[in-house]
């Protein structure tokens, strides 16, 4: 969408004003400093989702929607996790982070900061595996979605 | 050389060959209305309430055809105008408003007479803009004319701060202007096209069904040689009235909550469905779980592809502009050597037939109380059906689209979307600027004109012949019917007490008041008030009708189109 003040409240104001949900939302500009690009993730039947589309596609300043849910796509979403990391734990949460794949990346006495990247259900799955007690803060960006092989969203 | 924003914007309305622009001065667009007192080549009209002059400026499109222009102050200047806004975005009507804001440096410091008039309007306009400098006055202008008009049209918001109208820029307005995010189409799909026409054909019972999209499209004429050429039953909503002749025997009126039953029974047993301009509105469908029928085939024509299967599934989908499309149709139509089934079409005429003479529309022609179709069906007679007839909100505006026989487009200016009470005497307004010698009528309720009653003064100014026909009938007449079907009888705050002499209130404005209360004078006062001593004067005409009558026949909301109450 165009790289302008407004933009993404017109598009969260679409969302609210017409009863669609919206499970994540992010947004930053791209290499072509006039428009950014926004990954919506979404859930409805599809009909819902086809009213949906049509709907941002009249928003002027969207210039282009694809669904890509409907192609083979690549999905990944960045999570900060800060977690205790005392006594036992100090150690498996070391253990649990290598595992996920994460990185530590801020270290106290007493917590971790855990950097993880992957798809919605792989931080999810992160999240479930850690003892819930353990957790002392999260901030996660939401997913970006990209196609895969010569899929390519240009305008 | 560099002029300032102000100027620009005065130049720019030039430029765009506007006539007229309905407005209300304040702090934030001081420096605007000074280039309008410098310059003499469109009118500014001083309405009496935001409110007015943006309706006034919709009754303008929608009786021209092209883009109403309105000017408001910041704050309440344009928290006022909101509601018009919402109107002509409701019924896709071309606009463009232009709202003052506080200076630059002020904006979100709660400044004097500030509100966030991007964000306030932002779900009711097709679009909306901030200018931040004064150099980019000229393109906001262009692309807010550009966006308003085009594709499905709808009201456009230009929001400019105090400090830019003052700041000085060169003036270069672009002659054409390209968004590459906003290319609406115009042409239908060919292979579409195609399908459609062999379905309408092939069709047993089929059914058309047009709306507002035909009147925007001004696509009358091929709408007309359309049901011509194929001999179809024709239906409209209440917004596209007008499009196909009212008088015609293939027009069966309106369908829908008040539409006729030939109409709403034809749509609901026919085979193919033919939807040009128009949205499957609930008030048209009803419930759509009983309107859905699984042998019916649903062929829809709309420029906006968010229209199409929004309500109900649709086996044609041609997204493009209704002319267009007809045009296109007629041609194949022509070229065909298939023509519509005669022998099927006779026998779905003569069931058509069957449910008209129903006469759904009759009434009881009462005793010595007004009945307000009486009054509509004299005012058809005696304005020979060629009047511009603007509405209310309410069972006076049913009644207005049931008896008052449209023949041509743009004559029927009323709110269907929002139903904004209020709009019909601001309307009529702009209706009578853009055709000074036609004769407009304002239909009216006793509810509805007090919400906008000021107006009769910017009437006077300008010396507007308006001819207001109030349907007096002491309440809030569809809130009643509603209490009256549905609440037991128990009417809450519908009453209208204390009504003021509106005979008195027109002639303190000037005009002429007349009262009406019995069912033979109801000609008399009618030939009067359009005879030509009146013809330079705001007649007033104050009938007091049944307050008990209401409109049928009704779908109640919930039933399908079937289910109708008759009288
Ligand atoms: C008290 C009250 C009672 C009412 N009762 C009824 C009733 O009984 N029956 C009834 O019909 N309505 C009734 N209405 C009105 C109703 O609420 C809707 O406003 C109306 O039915 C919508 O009409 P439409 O479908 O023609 O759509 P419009 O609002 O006129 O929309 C036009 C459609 O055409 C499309 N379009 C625009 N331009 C073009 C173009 N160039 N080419 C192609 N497509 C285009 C648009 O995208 C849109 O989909 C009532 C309103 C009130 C206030
Ligand atoms: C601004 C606004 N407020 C409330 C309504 C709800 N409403 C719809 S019709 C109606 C009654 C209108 O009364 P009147 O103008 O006297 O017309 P009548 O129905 O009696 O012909 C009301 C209150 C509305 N449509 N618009
Ligand atoms: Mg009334």
């Amino acid at each position: 969408m165009e790289n302008e003040a407004g933009a993404l409240s017109r598009v969260a104001g679409l969302f609210s004003a017409r009863g669609y949900n919206i499970e994540s939302l992010n947004v930053a500009p791209t290499e072509d400093e006039t428009l950014s690009r926004m990954t919506i993730v979404t859930r409805g039947s599809d009909e819902v989702i086809e009213q949906i589309i049509k709907q941002l596609n009249k928003l002027v300043d969207v210039v282009k929607v694809v669904d890509l849910s409907e192609g083979r796509h690549i999905e990944r979403e960045m999570m900060l996790v800060k977690v205790k990391a005392e006594g036992s734990w100090r150690e498996e949460m070391k253990r649990m982070a290598d595992i996920f794949r994460g990185r530590i990346i801020d270290v106290s006495d007493s917590t971790y900061t855990i950097e993880l990247t992957g798809n919605v259900s792989k931080l999810d799955a992160f999240l479930e595996a850690i003892d819930p007690s353990a957790i002392l803060e999260t901030v996660r960006t939401g997913a970006s979605g990209i196609g895969r092989d010569d899929r390519i969203l240009r305008v | 050389m560099e002029i300032t924003g102000a100027e620009i914007v005065v130049r720019c309305l030039q430029e765009e060959g506007v006539e007229f622009v309905f407005g209300y001065p304040g702090g934030a667009v001081l420096n605007i209305y000074d280039e309008i007192y410098k310059q003499n080549q469109f009118k500014h009209v001083l309405a009496r309430h935001e409110q007015g002059a943006v309706h006034a400026a919709d009754g303008y499109a929608r009786a021209s055809g092209r883009v109403g222009v309105a000017l408001v102050t910041s704050g309440p200047g344009a928290t006022n105008a909101v509601t018009g806004i919402a109107t002509a975005y409701m019924d896709s009507i071309p606009m463009v408003v232009i709202t003052g804001q506080v200076p630059t440096a002020a904006i979100g410091l709660d400044a004097f007479q500030e509100v966030d008039t991007v964000g306030i309007t932002r779900p009711c306009v097709k679009h909306n803009f901030l200018v931040n400098d004064a150099k980019d006055i000229a393109a906001t202008i262009k692309k807010a004319f550009f966006i308003a008009a085009s594709g499905r049209p709808g009201p456009v918001v230009v929001d400019i701060p105090k400090d830019i109208t003052i700041n000085k820029a060169e003036y270069d307005y672009p002659k054409q202007i390209s968004l590459r995010s906003y290319n609406p189409v115009t042409k239908g799909h060919t292979g579409q096209i195609k399908r459609a026409v062999q379905m309408m054909l092939a069709a047993k019972r089929p059914m058309i069904y047009t709306g507002g999209g035909v009147i925007l499209s001004n696509a009358s004429e091929a709408l007309t040689k359309l049901v011509k050429l194929l001999g179809f039953p024709c239906t409209s909503t209440l917004m596209g009235l007008g499009a196909y002749p009212a008088t015609d025997s293939q027009s069966l009126g309106m369908l829908g909550m008040h539409g006729t039953f030939e109409a709403n029974m034809a749509v609901q047993h026919s085979d193919v469905l033919i939807a040009i301009g128009a949205r499957f509105d609930d008030r048209v469908i009803g419930n759509p779980e009983h309107f859905f029928q699984e042998d019916r085939k649903i062929i829809h024509i709309d420029i906006d592809p968010a229209s199409i299967a929004k309500r109900v599934k649709v086996d044609v989908p041609i997204v493009g502009n209704v002319h267009d499309v007809l045009e296109e149709m007629i041609k194949l139509i022509q070229a065909s050597h298939e023509k519509p089934d005669a022998n099927a079409l006779k026998t779905w005429w003569t069931q058509i037939e069957l449910w008209r003479s129903r006469e759904c529309l009759k009434y009881d022609r009462g005793g010595d109380v007004i009945k307000p179709q009486y009054v509509l069906e004299k005012l058809y007679e005696i304005t020979k059906g060629d009047a511009f007839v603007t509405s209310d909100v309410g069972q006076h505006q049913m009644w207005a689209s049931q008896f008052y026989k449209f023949d041509k487009p743009r004559r029927w200016i009323n709110s269907g979307g929002l139903g904004t009470m209020g709009f019909g005497l601001p309307a009529a307004m702009g209706a009578q600027f853009a055709n000074p010698d036609a004769t407009v009528v304002c239909v009216s309720g006793e509810g509805s004109i007090q919400m906008n009653i000021q107006e009769l003064a910017t009437c006077k100014q300008f010396h507007l012949p308006l001819k207001i026909v109030l349907l007096n009938n002491g309440y809030l007449g569809m809130v009643r019917q509603w209490q009256e079907f549905f609440y037991g009888n128990r009417y809450s705050e519908s009453y209208m007490d204390a009504l003021p002499d509106f005979v008195k209130l027109a002639e303190s404005y000037g005009h002429v008041g007349m009262r009406i209360d019995k069912p033979e004078d109801v000609e008399g006062a009618l030939k009067q008030a359009f005879s030509p001593e009146m013809k330079e004067r705001l007649v007033f005409m104050d009938f007091r009708t049944d307050p008990k009558e209401n409109v049928y026949p009704m779908v109640p909301s919930g039933k399908g189109l079937s289910e109708m109450l008759l009288v």
